[in-house]
């Protein structure tokens, strides 16, 4: 913990906002304490907004999304099932499927033609805001990444931070249709594997 | 079975489209090695997210916090997202359902809008009613099998509609009809519509959906009763 705590800044003590407290509070929001509803804001809206706005890329659109997100968090706070994973995955899955949602609805409007590296580089500066990207984590995080092949990591890249579904991927990827599921799924377990997941 | 069996990855991480999510759905209330794959690679897509924080506006803080003031969390789920019949109210449909089976109806699935009038291919033109409803990943789902079939409820609550879904059910008997119904919080039975006579289906429930805490359909004299005559032969139930 103290080695951690200067990476932290979750008020609850829980570094980067993957340990167990999140569920905690999660549990507390679910009865309507708003106080620690806002810590599990503080302990996340870092990471779920720069994932929505890697996804969508419009800074306005963006902030709506992360709002809604953060409303279904509340209001579904008592559906998080501890059994099912970590309370992170249960709240970063959410703000995903939003920001694929949004994605989808407004299709090509406000999506460029950029390619995964472009999308990539473009939201990696502005990471430094959030002392949550322990430093620890991305590195381990960057490792497995690299432990990907190319084509894994382009596959899992465009479908989870693009917002591309598979079929999409395929296309973008010159891949024949079929295989770039196969791919993401190929990615995801290394990925899994090579962080530590259980799985 | 295998084939579906590779969209995990894909469906883990919302890069499938409409129709593969809802295969794959259904693939995963039969298939634990799918939901923990499933399960596992969330945890380390979550993880991902490590990568590119980035802190919202401060104004967006007091935004989200005001709309907590404001809207009241749910209740827990006391079902799964998939249960054969239920409870509230309504005693215990699965008996019934079974029973009815017997006789010969069963229910099958198919949760795509294929018999919406507009068909085609979603993008360039306005959704249907139905479509909305199935298109919106936040909907609530609920499958309930008959013997060897299922039929869907999709409530989507930004739609404010439900959408039922067939596939392959029988007819119901000479001189009745299925007649569908929402369960309010209140625990009345309000009229919802009576099924279209055609065993595989996207039914549009009338009324508004965002309230109800079941959905039920009931056998019924031909062209419906104003309230339910017996126990839902199918009973969905919502959170």
């Amino acid at each position: 913990m103290d080695a951690m705590s200067h990476l932290s800044p979750v008020p609850s003590g829980d570094p980067g906002g993957t340990g167990d407290d999140l569920a905690g509070l999660l549990r507390l929001s679910a009865r309507g304490d708003e106080q620690a509803f806002a810590r599990v804001y503080d302990a996340t809206a870092p990471r779920v907004h720069g994932l929505v706005l890697r996804v969508l890329r419009d800074p306005a659109q963006s902030e709506e999304v992360t709002q809604e997100i953060f409303l279904e968090v509340w209001r579904t706070a008592a559906r998080y099932d501890v059994s099912r994973g970590s309370a992170l995955a249960w709240l970063m899955t959410i703000a995903h499927r939003r920001a694929v949602d949004r994605v989808r609805a407004a299709e090509a409007s406000t999506r460029r033609e950029a390619t995964y590296h472009e999308q990539n580089q473009e939201v990696a500066h502005d990471a430094t805001s959030d002392a949550a990207t322990a430093a620890l984590d991305a590195h381990r995080v960057r490792q497995a990444m690299e432990s990907l092949t190319e084509v894994q990591r382009e596959a899992v890249g465009l479908a989870f931070f693009g917002g591309y579904t598979h079929t999409e991927v395929a296309r973008l990827l010159d891949l024949p249709v079929g295989t770039a599921k196969t791919r993401i799924r190929d990615g995801l377990i290394r990925l899994r594997d090579q962080m530590g997941v259980a799985s | 079975m295998s084939d579906i069996h590779a969209l995990s990855g894909a469906y883990a991480i919302h890069a499938v489209d409409e129709l593969e999510q809802a295969q794959f759905e259904r693939h995963l209330e039969g298939c634990p090695e799918c939901r923990a794959e499933v399960d596992s690679f969330r945890e380390a897509a979550a993880l991902l997210t490590g990568l590119a924080p980035a802190a919202p506006p401060e104004a967006l803080r007091e935004r989200v916090l005001a709309d907590a003031r404001t809207v009241r969390p749910l209740p827990p789920r006391t079902a799964r997202r998939t249960r054969r019949g239920a409870r509230p109210r309504w005693l215990p449909a699965l008996v019934a359902a079974a029973a009815v089976a017997a006789v010969g109806i069963g229910v099958g699935v198919a949760v795509w809008p294929q018999d919406d009038p507009a068909g085609g291919d979603g993008t360039s033109r306005s959704l249907t009613a139905s479509e909305r409803v199935l298109a919106d990943t936040g909907a609530d789902r609920v499958e309930v099998e008959v013997g060897e079939a299922r039929a869907t409820l999709v409530r989507s609550r930004e739609a404010g509609r439900a959408v039922l879904v067939t596939e392959a059910m029988p007819p119901a008997p000479e001189g009745r009809d299925y007649q569908i119904w929402f369960q309010s919080p209140a625990g009345d039975m309000v009229p919802a519509g009576v099924m279209p006579r055609r065993s595989d289906q996207t039914v549009l429930l009338e009324g508004d959906a965002t309230a109800a805490t079941a959905v039920g359909i009931t056998v019924e004299p031909e062209g419906g009763s104003e309230e339910p005559s017996g126990e839902p032969i199918v009973l969905f139930e919502l959170g």
